[in-house]
């Protein structure tokens, strides 16, 4: 994952903010009802799959749900734009009660994961679609859509169809259509999941200017971490239909409070009872970490801070040593990422030369070291 | 291994128990059309065709059949939407009666219409009486027959193509702020054109063809409502050489308007 | 027997579907009825059984409008020779003649006109020359009760009256076409159907308010017709003429079977049909 050179390598000063917001698990209420802004809680039911997801949000924010696939993060996306029912729940949009409101009353815009964009419209129809549809002239609409195109800089692709515009642009053109409704509620699916690696860092760029141009509530959804933390000032992690994690993305990045967390953030993850220094591991082994604490706690540790050694390291002043054996091997970027069994499951990043010179195979036996002050603890 | 990009191979890789049986059906389709060509009175023929009933026939006939194409249209594409796109109790029953013309033998269908639509018929009574309106021996029940056997393909054609065209487009245009009936005239409908298109040229090759259901409501005058298919029947009772010539001109016709449809719509598809 | 008499002929019936027109949905009806008249033609069958023996099938071409009598006369013959079965094919004369020409394996055709029994003829397919074995008449058929008053053919030219005649292509077409110019009389129809029956079913759908079709199919169709006799008919008399065919897989039978038909017993069913004798 890289997503964890990303979160670890943001300023630690970061970290005392991040401090300042507490970490939520799943408290629904919300705490303060903005009169402004998005206060809701969607619950959705279909057969065996039920979503309850409480959000607030100031105007200005953007908020990320995170989480794997079938979490219901798109469910709760479609909830927001009226295109799925609420079972329960409410929801208000700048004090205004939304929940009967059919989806083309709702001033809510959405950019859908492959955008959507009408395929016998051109780019600039494509925009003026919704002026259009809320009442604007024919000139007006484009006069609009004109201006969002321009701002988007795709004023020279304004006459050209869909198919003829490269991922960034088509991606592009779907925002500047949701936005020139100009909605209260941005919505925006999977964003950048249509686009290759490399379109995909700048059009994540340009996305997180405009999101901070934007002056209402946009939500996201995405699996990728690097994409919430990058675009959202919030993450909300779902799992299951449920909130499981809510908070700062460095926060998140550094205390995840699930396995799935901690894979998406590519840290090693266990639960245990600190005593001091010591935490006791409920998967069996002990853990020497700097934080003093008691009680249930989380400890992480990033998969680069784990050394391996073919023999026992005898001068090694390591006091968090495990015996264990490859269970896999998978190239990760000019990394080898090393799947470990044994005493304590975990993960071990380390180089292509170390791994070769260790003649690491699955089922090979290894030594894997930990330094305390690389761990981190915090109460679970 | 076979290197990509290597042509030629392209006959061998079929399977000689799926190529045997689909040129047995390719033979089985066309000899009958090369017989008909093979035994066409060609010197004849000219003769034959300078008759101006052949001509008013084949009016008659373009005439009919784009009409019942074009009323196809207006209900046959909304009524595939309904079925696509909704949900409602007995819709799968409502699916196979819309397709009941299909199987039914057209000469049923066109006494069904009578009891239905003649002097007599269940509605066709009260249209005498209200309006004066009586359908059968009318150009107007030529065109009614000829719908209510080809509007079946026109619906269950652009049904398909309703439910493998994405529903999300017209999502996205709700939140827009379109309405579901705006969505579909701005969105869907031109997304599923080729789909329409499509499902509109087989109704229209059915109405073309259509004789049991015409002849048994609509009756058969010239000029009125006798249909090519009509004519040739009837030719075919005294005179086999005069059926074949006007055979031969539905389907020079049809073949030609196809051809011409077919470059111009269906490329899209 | 008569079950199976009778399938046979409702399966040819739908073939010819698109022929038949609306006639196809009451060959039901004519099946079942046809039995009901069983009972009085077999006491006269028994008496004259005094051909040689014959067995086997026996096919018969026969003109659409021979079926009523023709099916009781084929059940009349079953009964005189046990172990024959006879199967009927009942058509247009114009389509009977082109699969007889064309090599369908029959023994007997029995045609609605001699010019179509003449096509057959010149092919060189019949067994010796055909006779004339009854006649038929036009007749106008009107709505039940004849509400429009029709008495005369000239009615028929009186406007605001929906009248259908047969196509001229057919027999009784050209029939009625006779009948009009000896009358010296014109006639716009509001259509020219495809064969009588048609033309009978669209006054038993009241669609229209007359047809000029055949006697024997006004008699066929009971009350849901009344029959308007008219001079120029005369004029206009259909022959029916029969004959064995000559690659006739059964000839003995259908030597048999055409005495039947010529037979006093024979005409009795077909006058009470509506045929005349010739």
């Amino acid at each position: 994952m890289t997503g964890l050179g990303e979160a670890s390598d943001r300023p630690d000063g970061d970290d005392t903010t991040d401090t300042d917001e507490p970490t939520t698990a799943v408290d629904s209420t919300g705490g303060h009802a903005p009169d402004g802004g998005l206060d809701t809680r969607l619950v959705v039911d279909r057969g065996t799959f039920h979503l309850d997801v409480a959000l607030t949000a100031a105007p200005g924010d953007v908020v990320a749900l995170l989480g794997p696939n079938g979490a219901g993060k798109t469910t709760a996306l479609r909830a927001l734009a009226g295109l799925v029912p609420l079972a329960d729940g409410h929801l208000r949009l700048d004090g205004v009660a939304l929940d009967r409101t059919p989806p083309e009353a709702r001033p809510v815009g959405v950019v859908f994961q492959d955008y959507l964009l009408f395929p016998h419209l051109t780019a600039l129809d494509n925009v003026a679609f919704g002026p259009r549809c809320r009442g604007a002239g024919k000139a007006e609409a484009r006069a609009r859509a004109t201006a969002w195109l321009d701002r988007m800089g795709l004023a020279d692709h304004a006459g050209a169809k869909p198919r003829r515009l490269s991922g960034g642009q088509a991606q592009r053109v779907a925002l500047a259509r949701a936005l020139a409704t100009n909605p209260r509620l941005l919505l925006l699916d999977e964003p950048l999941a249509a686009l290759d690696a490399r379109t995909r860092l700048e059009v994540r760029a340009q996305l997180r200017r405009h999101l901070a141009d934007f002056e209402a509530v946009a939500v996201l959804v995405t699996h990728d971490p690097l994409d919430a933390m990058v675009l959202a000032d919030r993450l909300v992690v779902v799992e299951n239909g449920r909130v499981v994690q809510e908070g700062g993305p460095a926060d998140i990045a550094r205390r995840p409070r699930t396995d799935y967390i901690a894979q998406l953030v590519g840290l090693n993850l266990y639960r245990g009872r600190a005593d001091g220094h010591t935490v006791r591991l409920d998967a069996g082994p002990a853990i020497t970490t700097t934080e003093d604490l008691s009680g249930p706690v989380f400890v992480a540790f990033p998969p680069g801070a784990v050394t391996l050694y073919a023999e026992r390291p005898t001068g090694s002043s390591a006091r968090n040593l495990w015996h264990c054996e490859v269970a896999g091997l998978e190239t990760h970027g000019d990394q080898i990422r090393v799947d470990l069994t044994g005493e304590l499951p975990l993960a071990a990043d380390l180089t292509t030369v170390a791994a070769a010179e260790l003649g690491l195979h699955p089922g090979a036996p290894v030594w894997a070291t930990v330094k305390a002050t690389q761990t981190h603890a915090y109460p679970a | 291994m076979r290197k990509p990009g290597v042509p030629r191979t392209g006959a061998r890789m079929v399977p000689v128990p799926l190529l045997v049986p689909a040129l047995v059906g390719l033979a089985f389709l066309l000899l009958p059309l090369i017989a008909l060509l093979v035994r066409a009175p060609w010197r004849d023929l000219p003769g034959q065709l300078a008759s101006p009933e052949v001509w008013q026939a084949l009016r008659l006939s373009l005439l009919c059949a784009t009409s019942a194409t074009a009323l196809s249209l207006v209900v046959g594409v909304p009524l595939a939407w309904l079925l696509a796109r909704t949900e409602f109790p007995g819709r799968g029953f409502v699916r196979a009666l819309v397709t009941l013309p299909l199987v039914l033998p057209p000469v049923v269908g066109g006494v069904a219409l009578l009891l239905a639509f003649g002097r007599n018929g269940v509605i066709g009574q009260w249209l005498d009486a209200w309006f004066g309106i009586t359908l059968p021996f009318t150009t107007t029940g030529v065109i009614l027959a000829e719908t209510f056997v080809a509007m079946p393909f026109l619906v269950i054609s652009v049904e398909g193509t309703l439910r493998a065209a994405d529903p999300r487009f017209e999502e996205a245009a709700t939140t827009l702020g379109a309405s579901r009936f705006t969505a579909f005239r701005r969105v869907t409908l031109p997304l599923i054109a080729p789909g329409i298109a499509a499902g509109a040229v087989l109704a229209w090759a059915r109405a073309l063809g259509e004789f049991g259901a015409t002849i048994t409501f609509a009756g058969n005058f010239p000029g009125r409502t006798q249909t090519m298919p009509l004519a040739v029947y009837l030719a075919l009772q005294n005179d086999p050489a005069a059926a074949i010539a006007l055979s031969l001109v539905l389907l020079a016709v049809s073949i030609a308007v196809l051809a011409g449809l077919r470059d111009r719509w269906m490329r899209a598809s | 027997m008569t079950r199976s008499v009778c399938r046979t002929r409702r399966i040819r019936r739908s073939l010819r579907v698109s022929g038949a027109g609306a006639a196809a949905l009451l060959a039901l009806s004519a099946c079942s009825s046809s039995s009901g008249s069983d009972a009085d033609s077999d006491s006269a069958g028994s008496s004259s059984s005094s051909s040689p023996e014959v067995s086997g099938q026996v096919t018969v071409f026969a003109a659409a409008s021979l079926k009523e009598s023709f099916t009781t006369l084929g059940e009349q013959f079953e009964k005189q020779h046990p172990g024959t079965e006879v199967t009927f094919n009942f058509a247009g004369s114009d389509t009977l003649a082109a699969s007889v020409t064309g090599g369908a394996p029959a023994d007997v055709f029995a045609s609605a006109s001699p010019g179509t029994m003449a096509t057959v003829t010149d092919a060189g397919a019949t067994d010796g020359a055909p006779s004339t074995f009854v006649r038929n008449q036009l007749e106008i058929a009107t709505l039940p009760g004849n509400p429009d008053k029709i008495t005369s053919l000239r009615d028929l030219t009186g406007s605001g009256l929906k009248v259908v005649l047969c196509d001229k292509s057919v027999p009784c077409g050209g029939a009625a076409q006779k009948a009009l110019e000896a009358g010296g009389l014109r006639l716009t129809p509001v259509s020219y159907e495809q064969d009588v029956k048609a033309a009978l079913t669209k006054v038993e759908l009241k669609e229209a308010d007359a047809a000029v079709v055949y006697k024997t199919d006004v008699k066929a169709a009971g009350g849901k017709v009344t029959g308007v006799d008219f001079p120029e008919s005369a004029k206009a008399v259909n022959d029916y003429p029969i004959t064995l065919l000559k690659e006739a897989p059964n000839a003995e039978a259908g030597k048999a079977f055409i005495e039947l038909v010529k037979s006093a017993e024979g005409q009795r069913v077909l006058t009470a049909a509506g045929f005349r004798t010739p």
